[in-house]
């Protein structure tokens, strides 16, 4: 059979798109933007009439997931790890409702904050919902899981958390498929109740999720993605979670690992084959990718553990992805020879492209705020928070989606004059809206900022849900038409820029202005996707 | 047979097409590879890296350990040096010499082309002026996967079929094209391989 080289996010979108999926919901975001890209180019997808589409945020993405799981079809819903906080209210109710079409959230999480704000380790959500979560060693569990997992989510009647982190994520291997499987028709639940969160509807529901974990369990005792090998020396026993198994394998060439290996894919954690490992050796070398999940749930376990080693002791580090030379030290193998970096070697950071239209908007806004002391300046998540580096240091926040036009607004309420927020179009669509209503209805004297580039661009260009609608939805919320201005951010309007800024930061209420200039790489790609379609109409 | 190659440069020069004509190449040959890219923020501009290993045996680790890679691929000369802790102890590097300065501390080139000169198994190379003479300057991705040819132990016929697949769509100048630079490259490595 014919292998498929697939990212480990296009192996999940693969085997979703073969296991059955009626539908993916997603807002873009490293490292899990593929998977729906690779199921929007899917002509597979496209001959299903699978939904693709991209949502405004990730609480809508998994919303309208569930609602399709309502319906009795099979949906996944992909975000990154802080994703799921703005998710949570709708995710961890839905493993009160339950599901009925099988649901998967495929969620990717960040270690070493390559793209990302923090390091936060999903598995704890899907422990603290109590939902079954699969965490893939490679591409092809990672096909299998979403393959099975549907199965797994009906089965059970629960959503499943599909858990990758980065590094999988993005990394590529030959992958084997298996047979298509068929889309379910429109089936609703059988209880019309089920999805009815009454109090007395979830207390009940609760009691069903609670009887369902010895069932969850049983399912990951004999799950065959999890896994122990034995070893003759049990001096030290090793469990390795996700990832974290290739690492450990990769000390071993041709699979002499001395010691005993509990492989965990499938949780909750297996705790039967934990018990025996911890029974039967001295030590534990915990090697899982994020926080140490597994390594303080053992140490809850067992009254008598044996010594315990991870992150938590300092045997790895207690942040950051972990990589196979972690594994070989802490296996206490001999490191090789290595070659420092030389000294004149620069760090090389990203850096908002040359010609971005986010930099005009930064060199104007930065004059016109230049008879200020510095640090009145809200952000958020975007290319544009680049604009806090060198040459420009023009921002002083970026803490979640949405948060640069409430924070500003609190600076505001606190005294601060004047208070400026910079958010993007696709932020302020994803979770900017509510906190102008705040603004708007307090009148409060904040200057909005919001930097169109008309595209999601920092995860590579998707389509903005704002396209078109950012006047008109200000207008709509209250902002005042004659403090809407529309820019055009580039060199030769550097002069009336300045002067929109300052006028409206002398505004004594909230103003919003809008530098609009298409991003420069989406615009470059759409060109040459153009030139491409020419030539092969020719 | 198994190579740890790491694939260097900056966001936006293009390494993962070199890694897309070997993938294609190690596919054809059947056997196994992982390839893990850098995706995400540090593509603005930003130093990018991709760990490729191919083995006739399974592939554990999507990353290579410290000390292990056989060669380090670079299209940007201080790229090259930045991965030098995971360069074995008889490995090579093959680098483009063009410096990509998008930073304002970027060393002089001169300092740089002369660290990169004093590794004891270098092949340094300006594949841009290579790719040029070869007919495109934005063939030099190609150039470099030609001159990192002698250390892939894969048919140079296997490579050659991996660019005319991946750039089938394209059209037959455009295969060509890319054919030519591959061979430039080689034929540069070939000629000036110190062993």
């Amino acid at each position: 059979m014919q292998k498929h080289l697939l990212l480990g996010v296009e192996a999940i979108a693969q085997g979703a798109l073969d296991g059955g999926l009626s539908g993916v919901y997603a807002y873009p975001g490293t490292p899990s933007t593929e998977i729906t890209e690779y199921i929007q180019d899917s002509r597979q997808a496209a001959e299903r009439n699978v939904h693709r589409q991209w949502s405004a945020n990730e609480k809508t993405a998994y919303e309208a997931a569930l609602g399709m799981s309502y319906a009795g079809k099979r949906a996944l819903v992909c975000m990154k790890h802080v994703g799921l906080n703005v998710a949570a209210d709708a995710f961890i109710n839905s493993a009160i409702t339950g599901a009925n079409g099988g649901l998967i959230l495929a969620i990717a999480d960040d270690p070493s904050m390559h793209s990302s704000q923090n390091e936060q380790d999903s598995r704890f959500y899907g422990d603290f919902a109590m939902l079954p979560i699969l965490e893939p060693a490679n591409q092809q569990e990672a096909y299998d899981m979403a393959y099975s997992g549907f199965q797994l989510s009906e089965s059970l009647g629960l959503p499943v958390v599909l858990r990758i982190t980065t590094r999988l994520a993005h990394s590529r291997a030959g992958v084997l498929r298996k047979e298509i499987a068929a889309q379910n028709s429109i089936r609703l639940p059988d209880d019309m109740r089920q999805f009815v969160l009454l109090p007395g509807i979830a207390r009940r529901r609760y009691n069903g999720l609670l009887e369902k974990q010895k069932k969850l369990l049983e399912l990951s005792e004999k799950s065959a993605f999890n896994s122990y090998e034995d070893g003759a020396d049990h001096s030290l026993g090793i469990v390795s979670a996700g990832i974290g198994y290739n690492y450990v394998a990769e000390n071993f060439p041709n699979r002499n690992c001395p010691y005993p290996v509990v492989k965990i894919s499938q949780y909750p954690l297996p705790v039967e084959m934990l018990k025996r490992l911890s029974d039967e050796c001295e030590q534990l070398l915990i090697f899982e990718e994020g926080y140490p999940f597994v390594e303080s749930k053992l140490r809850s376990f067992f009254s008598d553990v044996p010594h315990i080693r991870g992150r938590l002791d300092g045997t790895l580090p207690r942040t950051g992805e972990l990589n196979p030379d972690h594994a070989r030290r802490a296996l206490g193998l001999a490191a090789r020879p290595t070659q420092p970096i030389p000294a004149l070697v620069a760090a090389r950071p990203p850096a908002m492209c040359q010609g971005c239209g986010h930099i005009d908007a930064y060199l104007a806004l930065n004059e016109a705020l230049s008879e200020f002391e510095k640090g009145h300046v809200f952000s958020d998540i975007g290319c544009y928070t680049l604009g806090a580096l060198p040459p420009y240091e023009a921002i002083n926040s970026c803490v979640d989606m949405g948060a640069s036009i409430t924070m500003a607004k609190g600076a505001a309420d606190a005294g601060l004059r004047p208070a400026v927020a910079v958010i993007g179009d696709s932020t302020f669509t994803h979770s900017g809206i509510t906190g102008l209503l705040d603004a708007v209805n307090e009148h409060a004297p904040i200057t909005i900022v919001i930097s169109d580039n008309e595209s999601v661009s920092m995860t590579g260009g998707q389509q903005s849900a704002a396209q078109g609608k950012i006047e008109s939805i200000c207008r709509g919320v209250g902002v005042e038409p004659e403090h809407i201005r529309v820019l055009t951010p580039l060199k030769k309007n550097h002069d009336e820029m300045v002067r929109v800024f300052r006028e409206e930061i002398a505004y004594d209420g909230v103003s919003v202005v809008i530098p609009r200039r298409d991003c420069i790489q989406r615009a470059a790609r759409l060109k040459k996707a153009q030139k491409s379609e020419n030539s092969d109409n020719k | 047979m198994k190579i740890d190659i790491i694939l260097a440069g900056v966001g936006g020069q293009g390494i993962l097409s070199i890694a897309t004509v070997l993938g294609a190449a190690v596919l054809r040959e059947n056997l196994n590879l992982k390839q893990a890219e850098t995706h995400g923020m540090s593509q603005r501009g930003g130093a990018v890296v991709s760990h490729l290993r191919i083995s006739s045996d399974t592939v554990a680790s999507d990353l290579i350990p410290e000390g292990a890679a056989d060669l380090i691929l670079s299209v940007e000369p201080m790229e090259a040096l930045r991965y030098l802790p995971y360069l074995s102890d008889n490995g090579y590097v093959v680098t483009n010499t063009t410096p990509f300065v998008n930073i304002p501390d970027y060393p002089a080139p001169e300092q740089v082309l002369a660290a990169v000169n004093a590794l004891p198994r270098v092949v340094a190379l300006n594949a841009d002026e290579i790719a040029k003479a070869a007919g495109n300057s934005r063939t030099s991705n190609i150039v470099m996967l030609g001159a990192a040819a002698p250390f892939l132990q894969l048919d140079f016929t296997t490579l050659e079929e991996g660019v005319r697949s991946i750039f089938a769509r394209k059209g037959d100048a455009i295969v060509d094209l890319n054919l030519r630079a591959l061979h430039a490259g080689h034929e540069f490595a070939k000629n000036s391989i110190r062993l």
